[in-house]
């Protein structure tokens, strides 16, 4: 298998769109013979980062390198930054807004399920500057 | 036992999705909180939700489901139904509570 390169603009403020980034990289990983279960956990921690994006940042950018080994997923945006990263790890600790609680989200799980879904996981964060999340999953765990 | 035949079985309408009939079902999973359902749902469960947006189509295929079933006959939107289609998940409706619909197809899988 050869190693791949990904980049994806996640629109801001567009909940239809968000999954984009994810489904493509999920149908790559599909067509790569990748292990299923690590298509799962890169779909989902993909996903949950782009709704953050939409949710928070008002949209970024997500770099993917794909080698047999693993995947390295880099979600960048300029958003508000993340004020208290204790917190925002804890399951079930949001600061979304109701209108996103109305569509599913906002039940304080996108970041416990990034840390839960990839093997390593970085989070550089400056408030009033914006997130960067370095996340890895093994092809094989 | 297959998504057509619990269909069939349980009397569910067909909203979209119909290229993902055939689709084998293995488990049944309940809930609407789109990141607790993506973290829990397996692949080729039956997943009964009210939640008929474009974001529950993304979690039914990030998770792998099998089909959607809205239960209490909630609504699909417009561009849920298109994605929907599109990707071959089957949206079915039903009238049921999700406790009614999942007792009845407790009694449908092995």
């Amino acid at each position: 298998m050869s190693s791949l390169s990904l980049h994806y603009v996640v629109p801001g403020d567009d909940f239809t769109r968000a999954g984009e980034a994810s489904s493509d990289v999920k149908n790559k990983l599909k067509k790569l013979g990748y292990n299923s279960d690590a298509i799962r956990r890169v779909a989902i921690a993909m996903y949950e980062a782009e709704i953050n994006m939409v949710i928070h940042a008002g949209g970024g950018e997500a770099f993917v390198e794909v080698s047999p080994q693993n995947v390295e997923i880099q979600m960048v945006d300029h958003g508000p930054g993340i004020a208290d990263i204790e917190k925002a790890m804890q399951a079930g600790y949001s600061t979304a807004p109701d209108k996103v609680r109305s569509l599913g989200f906002g039940a304080g799980m996108g970041l416990p399920n990034i840390a839960k879904y990839s093997d390593t996981l970085k989070i550089e964060t400056e408030v009033g500057k914006g997130t960067t999340l370095y996340m890895t999953v093994l092809a094989n765990r | 036992m297959t998504v057509k035949e619990v269909a069939e079985k349980l009397d569910l309408s067909l909203l979209a999705g119909e290229d993902g009939m055939d689709r084998e079902i293995h488990g049944c999973y309940i809930g609407d909180l789109l990141s607790w359902v993506m973290a829990r749902a397996s692949s080729g469960d039956i997943w009964l939700t009210v939640m008929g947006n474009v974001n529950a189509i993304a979690v039914a295929a990030l998770t792998d489901a099998a089909c959607i079933v809205l239960t209490e006959s909630a609504p699909l939107d417009e561009d849920a139904r298109t994605r929907a289609q599109q990707q071959g998940i089957p949206v079915l409706s039903t009238e049921m509570t999700a406790y009614q619909a999942a007792r009845r197809i407790a009694e449908l899988l092995p």
